[in-house]
């Protein structure tokens, strides 16, 4: 079988820092990574290929330097890896990246073999929509799965796929049919130590780099900046709260005592909490 | 049913952001739609916040607010059209046919899709939540409209625009999006971000009814069980009133358990800052944060949390925030309202111990004679 796996490099959001007068992101010397969500997905692909045969083809789309990530992936056993990079993509949003993901996976398609699966994160850490995956499933007509647990079965001949969906409440055993498009839930799953021999084979593969007339984009007002119909118009820094907590002096006090001048400083604040929470507590 | 998959001309501005043009075909959309989201015959709580929203921006664009329901005939759906006007809805379109029982992306995004073609809402506002996120992904490509995810703060600019105000980056900044030449401008809001609105019961207004031709036949995805979280796996954290969670502060996997101890003595939730989850201590579910579950209760107790700006932003709803943590200097002690400068592995057991005696049986007797 043929899986896409698209994968977004971004900045460790853990290390970002926010420049106090400009309000922008600082991205000077900030570590990008493979985006978190990204590898849960990455590793069920890489699974389900080592138990079905076929190959595993990486996609991302971003700056040159995003090959980096591509070059992780290898690392980590993918087949093929595939770098959507043009400055007409500068400024997507998230229609815009799910059109030009969309055609540059049919392009794979063509090329190398429809896939039988597409493969997403959940969402990323730096935009956190959770919408290009269905974005992208939309566009090509295949199935959407999201939220993904785990993939229960897959029957090849049959076209038949069964997996379970985390929904609100509950999960969801769904039966559907190839070709999908999978977004895979965190947790499910821990991303493989990759052999020397793939980490050998990463380093001597070659990174396809695709412009958009690669990927065989004609309409170039359908990307970035023109493509995308939502606009930014003010970013900003979060408000400070006027005052900070007020802190229960701790000196020379038992824990015991701080703890009764918690309870009491909490229900002085929230008088109808105690009667509340002696009804939970009773039960 | 037509297909809505429609080419609309594109602006041949480069730079969108500088002038609202919107095309004559858009000029028709008018009026607020918030998704009802009814699933097993049960409301989603955050389309009662959405309609609380709705019908602020509504008021302020003088047009209309208008629920949207699909669900399978039968008692719960007529339940959602009555509470949608007691949330202040003034009228309901429903799409209701037995295939809407459960969710699937493909029956609720074609009839979502042609009801938006037919009715033209200049806004529709749809709750984050996982039914929320697959649909409204769908539904906007398929319109080739902006949609705008994990809104914090909803307004409408001079020109009736809608601002959509969303964190970025981990909630280190907030953006405010707009979608100008598009119609509809959708927007997610999370579940608890926005308050519950006061509930007033109200007859029953307008309902539309709307047919969708499509049968089970046509539909690919079947769900062939759904199995409910267990009682004790159901972290039913975001609309819990008292939540207890922990942090890296907490210094060991086991150290939940303080945690876990001091909830149960109170009937509180139980949570954890990020950080835990990326170790694989505690489950998502239990995630408080950004990217994890934002929480409104009239307590939260933060035990070992530093008070990073992403889990800041899923707090700040709390109506009392109570800090636990060594370093005098955590972020944290910058939006909690009360603070205790200790080590919270020693005092959470010295609190549930304290709590318990507070609030027993006998020692509430002796405070009453």
């Amino acid at each position: 079988m043929h899986i896409v796996i698209c994968i977004k490099q971004v900045p460790d959001s853990a290390q970002i820092r926010v420049h106090p007068v400009t309000n922008t992101i600082m991205r000077q010397g900030v570590p990008t990574i493979i985006n978190p969500y990204d590898l849960f997905a990455l590793e069920e692909a890489l699974r389900l290929r080592d138990a079905y045969g076929g190959e595993v083809t990486v996609l991302s789309m971003g700056p040159p330097m995003a090959e980096d990530s591509l070059r992780k992936a290898l690392g980590y056993g993918a087949d093929r890896a595939v770098l959507l990079t043009d400055r007409y993509f500068a400024g997507s949003d998230t229609l815009a990246t799910s059109f030009a993901l969309s055609q540059a996976i049919a392009k794979i398609g063509e090329t190398f073999g429809a896939p039988d699966i597409v493969f997403t994160g959940k969402q990323t850490i730096d935009g956190d929509t959770a919408q290009v995956g269905p974005g992208i499933a939309k566009r090509l007509g295949l199935l959407q799965l999201t939220y993904v647990a785990k993939i229960a079965s897959i029957d090849l001949a049959a076209r038949e796929i069964k997996v379970e969906r985390r929904c609100e409440g509950g999960t969801q055993m769904l039966k559907s049919r190839l070709p999908c498009l999978i977004t895979m839930l965190e947790g499910t799953n821990e991303i493989r130590r990759g052999s020397l021999e793939d980490a050998l084979c990463a380093a001597r593969s070659r990174v396809l780099k695709w412009s958009a007339a690669d990927a065989g984009i004609e309409d170039l007002t359908r990307c970035g900046l023109r493509g995308s119909p939502t606009v930014v118009k003010r970013v900003f820094a979060p408000a400070a709260r006027a005052e900070k907590a007020v802190q229960l002096d701790t000196a020379e006090k038992t824990l015991r005592d701080i703890a009764d001048h918690t309870i009491a400083a909490i229900f002085t604040r929230q008088p109808a909490l105690e009667q509340e929470l002696a009804s939970n507590s009773g039960a | 049913m037509s297909t809505v998959n429609r080419e609309t001309p594109r602006p041949t501005a480069g730079r969108a952001g500088i002038k609202k043009e919107l095309p004559d075909h858009f000029k028709d959309y008018r009026h607020i739609w918030v998704f009802i989201e009814l699933e097993r015959g049960q409301v989603h709580p955050v389309s009662f916040e959405l309609l609380g929203e709705g019908r602020k921006l509504a008021d302020k664009l003088e047009v209309q607010l208008a629920g949207v329901v699909l669900g399978p005939p039968g008692e719960a759906i007529g339940d959602a059209i009555a509470e949608a006007f007691a949330y202040g809805a003034d009228l309901v379109y429903i799409v209701e046919a037995p295939l809407f029982a459960d969710y699937r992306n493909e029956p609720f995004t074609k009839a979502m899709t042609d009801l938006v073609a037919t009715h033209k809402p200049e806004i529709l506002l749809l709750g984050a939540t996982t039914l929320g996120r697959d649909l409204a992904g769908s539904v906007a490509t398929t319109l080739q409209t902006g949609l705008t995810a994990d809104c914090t703060e909803l307004d409408v600019d001079a020109d009736g625009s809608l601002a959509a105000t969303r964190p970025t980056f981990g909630g280190s900044l907030l953006c405010t999006i707009y979608t100008l030449n598009y119609r509809p401008q959708m927007a997610t809001v999370r579940p608890r971000v926005m308050p519950m609105p006061q509930r007033a019961d109200k007859p029953v207004g307008r309902v539309i009814q709307h047919k969708v031709s499509i049968t089970e036949d046509e539909i690919v995805t079947k769900v062939l069980s759904f199995l409910p979280d267990s009682q004790s796996a159901m972290a039913n954290l975001a609309y819990a009133d008292v939540v207890v969670a922990g942090g890296l502060g907490l210094g060991a996997a086991e150290n939940l358990q303080l945690v876990k101890n001091l909830a149960r003595a109170i009937g509180a939730e139980h949570g954890c800052s990020r950080p835990l989850v990326q170790k694989g201590w505690v489950s998502p579910d239990r995630q408080i944060g950004q990217t994890g579950k934002t929480i409104r209760p009239k307590l939260y107790i933060a035990a070992g949390i530093s008070g990073a700006i992403q889990h800041r932003v899923g707090v700040e709803g709390a109506d009392l925030i109570v800090a636990i943590n060594t370093d005098p200097n955590a972020p944290i002690f910058d939006f909690a309202h009360l603070g205790i400068v200790t080590d919270a592995i020693r005092f959470l057991p010295a609190l549930t111990e304290a709590f318990t005696r507070r609030l027993s049986p006998h020692s509430r007797d002796k405070l009453a004679s």
